[in-house]
């Protein structure tokens, strides 16, 4: 078991290799520290020599990839690629453009992102797998078309106008809940309830659409069959043998998706005025600030690949059948 | 620019030459498939069923309305902006540009003004709207529109009759009693009545545009409806050309991985698992800012704000279609794998066909529902994209008409009271048709190219 997590580990090392060249492409090869240097000093001081200052004072006045100047293996190691690639991989983000460190922004923003995220994927998750189940027992019924008509007009709604109508309704006209803001403890459960409901119902409809068609794939087995044939009411075989057997698929798309509850909701955060690391990203990229815009894909991208070695290790407490050592 | 008639010239922005190069594609796709009697016969099951009919209708719809609105006119002698079909249908529309908000049928602005009364007083007033024509009776307005609709798809349902009859070789008569009655194979009678619908509302609307503000006006007075329909072009762009872009990816390395196998599979997996775990928002976000930067650093590029609108929105099909055809390339290495090693196959390679034979022959017949099942599922989750992304900032051009941009406009002026909800109400209405549409449509094709799931 630890060999296997282990080897996963060192699996994941050329993958965010390769996510380090993709962002040092676009950031240092598109967008060259010239030019970052010219942005950030403006028209007026754009001399040459301004311009290397800059790039001394940032560290950015070394070669991209190869350093021909310097001899033996810090011909490569004496570069801007791998020493940015480098500070990224100890979580060492620098400082963004305000000036403060990025690293401890990212730690403080990541409470007020996970208070709605993680509440929004608990209230979701469990709401459409019991209305899917709740389907599955009358399927083929008007119920079941009726449903399913609606899940396909929530889908076809954009996700701005839920959060909208939501605010409007709710705060505006019926002044249950403030339209935005944060607090922590009890306080702040007025402000993170909205964005919650939202976020829930938002996801309904591709939700239990797609819970459903996994549990009627789980009802057309021979086992339920049997089951049913030596006398199991119809809801003892939905919550014994369909709901137990369907949580191995419903694991594989859930559990990449919980690492990833820690970098938050741009949109959600941004409308309500939740400091969390989805509003930090939007502001970052609305004031251009790549030294945040790029950690955070790092990051992003550390996250998700730990989801993926963790949905694999879940199939191995979950099913039997897996073998890690393959 | 292409010289016409009468000092009439046109011309083509690079996502018109990609528009009408793709329905070029689209049609001679058609052309070819249609001669096989298998692929027509699973199409004729799709457009069975009622809905898809109503969805395939309305798709259309908005597809003539983003290719009439793809291809700019040149009017010699005129000393207007060049502008599209579109445009010059709607001329009226453009011309009757007011001062600020007007809430829609208003006949005044909808924020009071302050005025110099005659008594030298001076007083705050609604100042009546310049550019209607407050005295047409909207009745009279109404029967007027609603008999043109009539009129115009009564025209439209007679062609396709006389079209179906010489077809079938029946008279004209008894094909229209065929529909009436339900017997054609195909549901014409709800294709005719959906087409009756849209003509008639379109129609009416088009007509009381002339005297109102059907949907009333934004912020600096431009007419929503017209902003709406201009963003029709947008949303349907978005969507249809980064399929373009990513097609070609997903399958050149999604068969090449699955047939080839060894270094070659392990090469492109690695390459779409790296892809992947960057979050789509946050690189498609990455590559608009780098964009970004690019053409200001370049303004040599582009001669007009819209030419720079537009050269904006190629690279942000360009960036969509480079992010996205990770997923459907991991599906068809799958199928590939599969079906590189059923027997049909096997036998083809033994009997010493060679690669390329098999890929067109046998590979690629057998995935293209896999293909057009997650192009139509994508195309309604890119013209959702294209909102988000244009109100985090990173979409299209702010000077370019876009569901997103009038969202995010609109969402600004929220705290008014009361609320200023018609530029909001018209974009999410026009662009949940679209995607609702798409998603049933999208649902039938699965249905009936994917057997499997069908039962689901």
């Amino acid at each position: 078991m630890l060999a296997y997590i282990v080897r996963r580990l060192l699996f994941a090392i050329p993958i965010l290799i390769g996510v380090n060249l993709i962002t040092f492409a676009l950031f240092f090869m598109v967008n060259t520290p010239d030019d970052m240097a010219r942005a950030q000093l403006g028209a007026k001081q754009n001399t040459p020599s301004l311009i290397q200052a800059w790039k001394v004072s940032h560290g950015y006045d070394k070669p991209l990839f190869f350093n021909d100047k310097a001899d033996g293996l810090s011909k490569i190691s004496d570069t801007l690629f791998t020493q940015e690639s480098l500070k990224l991989f100890m979580f060492d983000f620098g400082e963004s453009d305000a000036g403060r460190q990025i690293s401890s922004d990212i730690l403080q923003r990541m409470v007020p992102s996970l208070s709605i995220a993680l509440p929004t994927f608990v209230v979701g998750l469990i709401t459409n797998i019991a209305l899917a189940l709740l389907i599955v027992l009358f399927r083929g019924s008007v119920l079941d078309s009726a449903t399913m008509v609606i899940a396909v007009a929530i889908m076809s709604i954009s996700g701005l106008f839920y959060i909208i109508a939501g605010q409007v309704l709710f705060s505006k006209m019926l002044h249950w809940v403030p339209i935005s803001g944060y607090a922590t403890g009890l306080e702040g459960i007025k402000f993170v309830i909205l964005p919650i409901l939202i976020g829930v119902v938002a996801g309904m409809g591709a939700g239990v659409r797609w819970y459903r068609s996994l549990f009627l794939e789980e009802i057309n087995k021979d086992y339920v069959r049997t089951a049913k044939a030596k006398g199991l009411s119809e809801i003892a075989v939905l919550f014994k043998h369909v709901l137990q057997n369907g949580l191995l698929p419903i694991l594989t798309g859930v559990v990449v998706v919980i690492p990833t509850l820690f970098m938050g909701s741009l949109i959600m955060e941004s409308f309500f005025g939740i400091p969390g690391l989805g509003s930090y990203t939007i502001d970052a990229i609305n004031s251009q600030d790549f030294g945040i815009v790029k950690a955070m894909v790092f990051l992003g991208s550390v996250l998700y690949i730990v989801g993926l070695i963790l949905t694999d290790i879940s199939y191995t407490f979950f099913d039997p059948r897996v073998r890690l050592n393959g | 620019m292409i010289p016409l008639f009468g000092g009439i010239s046109i011309s083509f922005f690079w996502t018109d030459i990609m528009i009408w190069g793709l329905l070029a594609c689209i049609v001679i796709w058609a052309k070819i498939v249609g001669r096989s009697a298998q692929v027509k016969a699973q199409w004729h099951r799709v457009f069975e069923s009622n809905t898809a009919m109503i969805a395939a209708i309305v798709l259309m719809v908005y597809f003539t309305i983003a290719l009439l609105d793809s291809v700019q006119i040149h009017i010699a002698g005129a000393n207007t902006q060049p502008g599209s079909f579109l445009d010059i249908l709607l001329s009226h529309l453009i011309a009757a540009t007011e001062r600020t908000y007007s809430a829609p049928f208003a006949l005044t602005e909808f924020n009071k003004s302050t005025k110099l009364s005659a008594s030298g007083e001076v007083e705050q007033v609604y100042l009546p709207l310049q550019h209607i024509h407050a005295q047409a009776s909207i009745m009279l307005q109404s029967v007027k529109g609603f008999g043109l609709g009539l009129v115009i798809s009564a025209v439209l349902i007679c062609a396709h009759c006389l079209y179906l009859a010489s077809r079938q070789q029946s008279s004209f008569k008894d094909m229209v009693v065929a529909v009436w009655q339900k017997q054609t194979k195909l549901p014409w009678r709800t294709a005719y009545f959906t087409i009756t619908l849209i003509t008639i509302i379109m129609a009416w609307l088009f007509v009381l545009s002339f005297s109102f503000h059907v949907l009333g006006t934004d912020k600096v007075g431009i007419d929503v409806f017209y902003e709406t329909l201009k963003s029709i072009r947008t949303g349907v762009l978005i969507g249809v050309l980064t399929t373009l872009v990513m097609l070609p990816i997903a399958l050149t390395l999604g068969i090449t991985a699955g047939l080839f196998r060894g270094w070659v599979d392990d090469v492109i997996q690695y390459i779409y698992t790296t892809l992947n775990s960057i979050p789509g928002v946050l690189l498609i976000a990455a590559a608009v800012l780098v964009m970004q930067v690019m053409i200001n650093n370049h303004p040599s590029w582009m001669n007009s704000t819209a030419e720079r609108a537009d050269l904006r929105l190629l690279f942000l099909v360009l960036i969509l279609g480079v992010t996205s055809w990770t997923g459907l390339c991991r599906l068809l290495r799958a199928e590939t794998l599969k079906i590189s090693q059923m027997e049909f196959v096997v036998a083809a390679r033994a009997f010493g066909v060679s690669r390329a034979k098999v890929i067109s022959r046998h590979i690629l017949p057998n995935v293209m529902h896999i293909v057009l099942i997650s192009v139509v599922l994508d195309f309604s989750s890119l013209v959702l994209a294209e909102a988000v992304l244009s109100y985090v900032g990173v979409g299209v051009d702010p000077t370019m008409n876009s569901w997103g941009n009038m969202i995010n406009q609109a969402r600004l002026e929220m705290a008014r009271d009361p609320m200023v909800w018609w530029s909001l109400f018209s974009a999410f209405v026009f662009m949940f048709i679209l995607v609702l549409a798409a998603n049933l449509f999208s649902d039938r094709v699965q249905t009936v190219l994917n057997p499997r799931e069908a039962n689901n």
